[in-house]
């Protein structure tokens, strides 16, 4: 006999966490659902489209009753739950079904909160929280002229915007004297109301009701002062409050909501609580991501599997009415021990503030641009500091690096037919209609269904707006402690320093310590845990080649159509006769199609097949040339300019300083690629500010420069420094290099990562702590020890690294 | 009925990994998971056509190194919200060697 689980409402926090607890373990438990209204469960927050006639019903559809017969559920809707026998561990419905329970799950939400003024009671008087309340609205606009939405928060200015396209005349109503003030400052509130103005809606600010008015059906309402309007439809729209009257009736623990502890129990350990009706550590929440955080908790303790905690969500705002952008999180009000950064140009129609307290941010409030709402809602879940990035905080991420290319910020007033992601060729039409039909919540999932963002991820703070804007203000991204991938919840700071502290040297070894939720991982997390390995433990941890991306087992690069590239390594971008010959002779040889000469400076063999790899290193390795990793995670290049050798306005011997860094560096895995150049004098020939590590060579010693791209979103570097001897350079290139690896989260490159950190982190470490910086350029030149292999050679000792290269078998 | 081909030993194709095989039909990747069960997929991703025995292997499923599809190594199938399929192919394991059948 299975356990009984019973689910009260049949709402979006409650079946959210049916299907965590169905994809955890789909047969565990006996399910049955009672839901007080006529339907499967749908997307209660994009009722405001449907009442704007962007949607219907049926997009807005989660999880149709097909898919309660296909899970095996039970599900009765139209039926009220209203008494719950602790004792007997039964429930009473209003059609007198007796249902018993080994586990109960509540989730019964929220009551809209109707004002206790007379005639409150009146035909016409509704609220806006479900399907019969949109009903009710979109009938009334087609029989009646005269609205009044009481409320201008959230939900009340979606309501009115709703009932203002239906046709109708609209008027606001709110207490305070700025709109939304629970998420606005009273500049930013300013200029929503203006712009709703323009729109058509009427405000009525500083208003408090008295009395409905009418016989019957409602036809006015009047203020205090005396002040009367006209009305044929009220709808109240003043605030929600938990639902908690079948908890408090069956003895459960309720203050404001039915109080539940980490693991989301409420004081009977039988029945969990999740949703709108829970009041956790004093906090009550009313947006989307919060519950799906809790439901993916209630879920993992179902499944008795007890690892997960809830411990509270930090949650930011967005409005879905078109065409209006507009985003706050956090505190944005500020107080007496905080500073603010505010940028207004009024014309634009553009507000951005961000508050700070001793430089981490404390909150945010984006008008007409909220490209960086997400960037800004990270920084303060993370407690960023700001410091070092102050001064261009307010101009948005893409002043910074590796937040774009296309330069297009505005997700509400982008055509459905605009183009989001150039890789993946979609666009914003097909991003919307993948998040409202598919009903998509996060990145990931419209990442997954639609590709946006997949490939180089510039657009992703494009398509992080247009599911916000989409889905409104129960919009949060993921938590921010990411973790490293699907198959844990753990972070990658969390597994790096499991992997130190607890000495683990093998793949699998992190994979059963940590408890991953996956057998072997998964092609995302496997090459980083391999790499983390390897950084920490030189010479200890096992590299698995089965752990890494093709191109690092097979030491060439795949291209489209299945060949692969090879790239002989030129120290510093230095050749000579011989090899220019051995190189043309392979060519020949073995038929390769094409050659180019690289970005690094470098010549790049394009179309050969993998069987004839070892064969064309071997021939390359007899004229003196190894392997230029440039398929790998790894050092690539070091690009040269020839400095004062030729050069007549060289300054240093930039060439000699790139072939001795390049040696210095060669094998060394890295988090992501990483590319260095030495330029001879400040006119920078090589390029060296858009590297990983840059040296601009001057007449009085050395430039330093960290940090830069030159690809997906150009970044100039930073200068870390100067120095005066190529001793020096060699030195510190080691220990900046060095802590690049051992704090980078794998994939993420030099540019972003300085971002994280901070210059001032990296300054500190390398520029000045003389012990500090000789310790990273030792463990550097230790694990190199280990890492310069070229792998070249090694193929050709070793008969067993061949097998990778030859066909298994030839079948006639 | 099916005309079983000897292709090689278990021992041949490392654990989450794949080996080739070349027939006259084209590649067909032999695919050995954690647990030693052996798959064969026509090695080309039903996306577009990546070499599938050059992905990384984790549990049931291997990743195409193009686009990182997954590719449910039993099926052919690929892993919603993905749509396409490969074709498989027969194999058995007698006495740790493999053998594959073309009748696919």
């Amino acid at each position: 006999m299975k356990e009984k689980l019973v689910l009260i409402g049949n709402g979006m926090a409650g079946v959210r966490t049916l299907e965590e607890l169905l994809k955890l373990d789909p047969a565990m438990y006996d399910i049955t659902v009672f839901g007080e209204e006529p339907y499967g469960n749908y997307n209660r927050i994009l009722l405001s489209p449907v009442l704007a006639g962007e949607k219907t019903i049926d997009d807005i559809m989660l999880n149709d009753l097909q898919w309660y017969e296909d899970n095996g559920i039970t599900l009765h809707t139209g039926e009220k739950v209203v008494k719950i026998d602790r004792r007997a561990r039964k429930l009473i419905t209003d059609k007198g079904r007796e249902e018993s329970y080994d586990r109960l799950l509540l989730a019964t939400g929220s009551h809209p909160i109707i004002l206790p003024v007379p005639g409150n009671d009146l035909d016409g008087v509704i609220s806006f929280r479900d399907i019969k309340d949109v009903d009710a609205m979109l009938e009334a606009a087609k029989k009646y002229k005269h609205a009044v939405v009481i409320g201008g928060g959230l939900l009340g200015l979606e309501a009115a915007n709703g009932l203002k396209l239906q046709g109708m005349h609209v008027s606001v109503v709110h207490l305070m004297d700025t709109l939304m003030e629970r998420q606005l400052d009273p500049v930013s509130g300013g200029m929503l109301k203006q712009s709703l103005e323009e729109r058509g809606l009427n405000f009525l600010m500083g208003a408090s009701t008295e009395a409905i008015l009418g016989e019957g059906h409602v036809r006015g309402v009047r203020f205090k002062g005396g002040l009367e309007v006209a009305a044929d439809l009220v709808v109240m729209a003043v605030g929600i409050r938990p639902n908690i009257d079948l908890a408090r009736d069956a003895g459960l623990h309720c203050e404001r909501g039915v109080v539940v502890n980490d693991t989301l129990q409420t004081f009977d350990p039988r029945i969990y609580a999740v949703g709108e009706c829970v009041q956790h550590r004093g906090q009550t929440y009313g947006l989307v991501a919060p519950l799906f955080e809790q439901a993916k908790v209630a879920a993992n303790h179902l499944a008795k599997l007890g690892i997960a905690r809830y411990e509270g969500s930090v949650t930011s705002t967005k409005l879905k009415v078109t065409g209006i952008d507009l985003f706050s999180a956090g505190d944005f009000m500020g107080d007496d021990s905080t500073e603010e950064i505010v940028m207004q140009d009024a014309a634009r129609g553009v507000y951005k503030k961000i508050v700070l307290r001793d430089n981490k941010i404390q909150g945010s409030v984006l008008y007409g641009d909220t490209v960086d709402g997400a960037w800004y809602f990270q920084l303060m879940r993370d407690g960023t500091d700001v410091s070092d990035i102050r001064d261009s905080l307010l101009l948005g991420q893409h002043h910074l690096g590796d937040a774009g290319h296309g330069g297009t910020n505005l997700a509400a007033s982008m055509a459905d037919d605009a183009e989001v992601c150039g890789c993946n060729g979609v666009c914003k039409g097909d991003i919307v209609k993948a998040i409202t039909e598919e009903g998509l919540f996060t990145l990931d999932e419209v990442r997954a269904h639609t590709k946006a963002s997949a490939s180089c991820g510039s657009c992703t703070g494009l398509v992080e707006q247009i599911l916000a804007h989409t889905l409104g203000s129960d919009y949060s991204e993921a938590p921010s402690a990411k973790p490293l991938c699907k198959c844990t919840e753990h972070t990658h700071d969390e597994v790096r320093a499991a992997i130190r502290e607890q000495k683990l040297t093998s793949i699998r070894q992190v994979i059963d310590t940590l408890e991953w939720h996956t057998p072997d991982g998964c092609a995302a997390c496997r090459p980083a845990l391999n790499y983390y390995l390897i950084a920490a433990w030189p010479g200890e941890a096992q590299d698995d080649p089965q752990s890494r991306f093709i191109n690092e087992r097979a030491h060439a690069n795949i291209q489209k159509d299945g060949t692969y590239s090879v790239v002989p390594r030129m120290w510093g971008g230095l050749t000579n006769p011989k090899e220019l010959r051995a190189i043309a002779d392979v060519v020949e040889k073995y038929d390769v199609p094409e050659m180019k000469v690289t970005g690094g400076q470098r010549i790049d063999l394009f179309g050969v097949k993998k069987e004839d790899l070892p064969a064309i290193w071997s021939d390359l390795n007899a004229a003196g040339m190894v392997s230029g990793h440039a398929y790998g995670k790894s050092l690539r290049t070091v690009k040269t300019c020839v400095g004062k050798s030729w050069c007549r306005f060289g300054t240093q011997d930039s060439t000699g300083l790139g072939v001795k860094l390049e040696k210095l560096t060669w094998g060394s895995w890295m988090p992501h690629k990483f590319k260095i150049a030495v330029s001879g004098c400040p006119r920078n020939c090589a390029e060296a500010t858009i590297k990983d590590f840059g040296v601009v060579c001057v007449d009085s010693g050395y430039e330093l420069h960290v940090g830069g791209n030159g690809g997906i979103k150009v970044r100039v570097t930073d200068l870390l420094g100067k120095v005066e001897t190529e001793e020096e350079v060699m030195e510190y290139c080691a220990a900046f290099t060095q802590l690049y690896r051992e704090e980078a989260h794998y994939l993420e490159r030099t540019a972003p990562w300085v971002e994280r950190v901070g210059l001032s982190h990296i300054q500190q470490h390398v520029m000045e702590s003389d012990e500090n910086r000789k310790a990273l350029a030792d463990r550097f030149k230790e694990s190199q020890k280990y890492a310069q292999i070229d792998p070249w050679a090694e193929h050709a000792q070793k008969a067993e690294l061949r097998k990778e290269f030859e066909p298994l078998k030839q079948v006639g | 009925m099916s005309d079983w081909i000897e292709v090689g030993s278990v021992e041949d194709i490392p654990k989450l990994g794949a080996r080739v095989v070349k027939t006259a039909e084209g590649d067909i990747g032999i695919f050995r998971t954690n647990d030693d069960r052996i798959f064969a997929l026509r090695d080309s991703c039903p996306h577009q056509g990546g070499p599938l025995s050059q992905g990384i292997v984790h549990d049931h499923k291997v990743t195409c190194p193009l686009h990182n599809w997954n590719i449910e190594l039993e099926t052919g199938e690929a892993v919603a919200p993905d749509e396409g399929c490969a074709a498989t192919y027969p194999v058995k394991v007698e006495n740790g060697t493999v053998y594959l059948s073309l009748s696919s």
